[in-house]
């Protein structure tokens, strides 16, 4: 399985050529072919929803980055710098009993 | 006035009941013959749910209260039956597992959420609601590393603060209707508030949410199966039967299904990712309950439904990569396809599922939520779900499975997944497959009539465009998208940094004022106790002895004088 899988990423290129080209048929598809709801006004544009998608997504990029830069992102060690004690006390009572549902190294 | 009538329909056996007693044995048996055990006794438990059929089954009076352990209807059976089929899938996951303590936790846990979903009164609810609550905790603490403990305690913290919110609210509530009987809360008041906030704590509804991204990240590989299921839904569970139409939620839960979006393009660990992602699937269902009609209401069930079945493949697929590789950071994965592909291909399965991509199984649910948005006409709604939407896919479709699996090769060489492991992965992806497929199964099983195409062609080319669009803007933007060695500030850190901060400061600030006003105290007590030493003290003067000569002399004098009296 792991071998197929490399002979598509081998061919990405092909594979998001076509991609592209069903996602062009669908916008054209979704402006000849009338879907019948009209309950918002952005219904009955075609193609609506691929402008949504991309807007959507770039929106949310770079509006959360943004969030992350400015204000939200901390160091890795951000909450650990004050309980040391804490984590002293659980790390000593833990030890002695080995862990059985962690991890396994890389083999 | 202990009067106990027992009005138990014969052949009946409370699923909780048979799981929890169930569970005793466990420690009592080894290897093989416990694998063997877990997994039949998960099935047994699956196989009693399935064969409840809607009615009162279980009453009693006690102490005077009215309680209904056994009340099973549409409402609550679409709950019952997903939380035992994941209680098998998740036994066959950690199967390889040795750990005793987890295996009953784990039953407890799955038996008192669905013990929440039969209770027909509020005592019996909390009861399970607190139960469900201690057994969760042991599935953080057993990965036994300094991090859980912490996080585990912190979780136990925020849901005793739930738990006692709910209490309060039952109590008033009891003292002004007089009943316990657990159906739509429909009275206003403080009873109904605290109620409602003591659901929205487990739900993880902004700003109470962060106990679940701080501690399913810290939780056991196989423990988080179990917890990414329950807690939530059961909390959904609750909303939709106490709280329908409660307009707040709405805008709560699409508030919640973007918070949830924002905070996964942050995230670098994948399974905080994914809690996240609980987060945002979560805001649809509570949404769906604000709204409140009966298409909003059979959508959220749907939803809760199906989310549990690939938010656990999701889970499975991240708990496999981190199990194998030891590694649980986007930063420090990357390029392992090659060697866990069928864990990539299973994990897929899920992320299209969450996506929402027609055939799989989040299309059925997902859109049903958005389509009760658009029949009463909120715009507002409709377009910030659709935004998550899009987010959903961008995350655990793309950004997750992209650094994990593909990208820059890690250099980790692991192995595949053990076979239980991809088993479990199995099952659960073909339930998401299944329904995608065959949606008519799952919408039998609704609270109300379903009347509702999901694969209809309006429905089919805006999915399929506003998805496939998402992912032309990754691929643009992927070099800004890769996970970044950080963590992001939530609000957990109100009570991880700024309480204890704040405690801090009252007691260095609270203890020199202190100081100085028991030295301005005792300044004047030591005053008092000099004047008192002046005058009494061994040199004072009230301290002197006087001679006993003058005593008899003025007692002469004081009988001379009253017999002078004596004799006028």
């Amino acid at each position: 399985m792991g071998a197929f899988l490399e002979y598509l990423v081998k061919r990405s290129r092909l594979l998001s050529v076509l991609m592209l080209t069903f996602m062009a048929a669908l916008v054209v598809a979704d402006v000849l072919i009338p879907t019948g709801y009209g309950r918002f006004p952005w219904d009955t544009i075609g193609g609506f929803g691929a402008l949504y998608g991309f807007v959507s997504c770039v929106l949310i990029v770079v509006v959360s980055k943004a969030l992350g830069y400015a204000w939200l992102y901390r160091s890795e060690d951000y909450y650990d710098k004050r309980t040391t004690a804490d984590s002293e006390f659980s790390a000593k009572s833990l030890a002695d009993e080995p862990s059985d549902n962690g991890t396994r190294g890389t083999s | 006035m202990t009067e106990t009538v027992a009005l138990t329909s014969a052949g009946w056996l409370h699923p909780s009941l048979l799981l929890i007693l169930g569970t005793l044995f466990i420690p009592l048996l080894r290897d093989r013959l416990q694998q063997v055990y877990r997994i039949a006794l998960s099935v047994i438990f699956l196989w009693t749910v399935w064969q409840t059929v809607p009615g009162v089954h279980a009453s009693f009076g006690f102490l005077g209260l009215d309680l209904v352990p056994g009340r099973a209807d549409r409402l609550s059976l679409v709950f019952a039956y997903v939380f035992s089929l994941i209680t098998v899938i998740g036994t066959i996951y950690s199967l390889h597992v040795k750990d005793n303590v987890q295996h009953m936790a784990a039953y407890v846990y799955a038996a008192s959420a669905v013990g929440v979903v039969f209770a027909g009164d509020l005592v019996t609810l909390y009861v399970f609601w607190e139960l469900m609550m201690l057994a969760s905790v042991w599935l953080i603490w057993r990965r036994r590393t300094p991090e859980s403990y912490a996080a585990g305690f912190r979780y136990l913290l925020v849901h005793a603060v739930s738990g006692v919110l709910l209490l309060a609210g039952i109590a008033l509530y009891y003292s002004q209707t007089g009943s316990l009987a657990f159906n739509q809360i429909d009275m206003g008041g403080p009873a109904f508030y605290l109620i409602l906030l003591g659901f929205m704590v487990n739900a993880a509804v902004p700003p109470l949410h962060a106990w679940l991204t701080d501690a399913y990240p810290e939780a056991t590989v196989t423990g988080a199966i179990f917890l990414s299921a329950l807690t939530t839904k059961t909390a959904v569970y609750v909303l939709l039967r106490g709280f329908p139409g409660t307009e707040l939620l709405v805008w709560l839960g699409a508030i919640m299904a973007l918070w949830g979006v924002v905070y996964a393009v942050l995230a670098n660990d994948i399974r905080r990712l994914l809690a996240y992602h609980i987060i945002s699937q979560v805001g649809y269902m509570v949404a769906g309950v604000g709204m409140g009609t009966a298409i909003a209401l059979n959508g959220s069930a749907a939803h809760a439904f199906t989310h549990i079945l690939y938010k656990a493949v999701l889970f499975m697929g991240a708990g496999a990569v981190i199990h194998m590789t030891g590694k649980s950071k986007l930063t420090e994965l990357g390029g392992i396809y090659r060697y866990m592909p069928y864990t990539f291909l299973l994990y897929m399965i899920g992320a299209f599922s969450i996506s929402a991509f027609p055939l799989f199984s989040g299309f059925v649910s997902k859109t049903m939520v958005v389509e009760a948005a658009a029949v009463d006409h909120r715009a507002w709604i409709w377009l910030m779900l659709s935004l998550a939407s899009a987010g959903t896919f961008l995350h655990t479709g793309l950004k997750l499975p992209y650094f994990t699996f593909m990208g820059k090769d890690s250099g980790l060489r692991p192995k595949e997944a053990p076979w239980n492991m991809l088993l479990a992965m199995g099952i659960a992806a073909f339930f998401c497959v299944f329904i995608g497929v065959y949606p008519a199964w799952l919408y039998s099983f609704l609270p109300s009539p379903v009347d509702y195409d999901a694969y209809s062609l309006s429905h089919l080319f805006w999915e399929l465009q506003l998805l496939l669009f998402t992912g032309l803007g990754f691929f643009l933007l992927i070099k800004h998208l890769g996970g970044e060695p950080k963590i992001s500030l939530d609000t957990d850190w109100l009570y991880r940094r700024a309480l204890p901060a704040t405690t801090g400061w009252l007691r260095r600030t609270g203890g020199t004022a202190w100081n100085a006003i028991l030295s301005l105290l005792l300044g004047g007590i030591h005053g008092v106790i000099h004047g008192l030493a002046r005058h009494h003290g061994p040199q004072g003067v009230l301290a002197r002895t006087w001679p006993t000569g003058s005593m008899v002399l003025w007692v002469a004098v004081i009988l001379a004088g009253s017999l002078l009296i004596y004799y006028l």
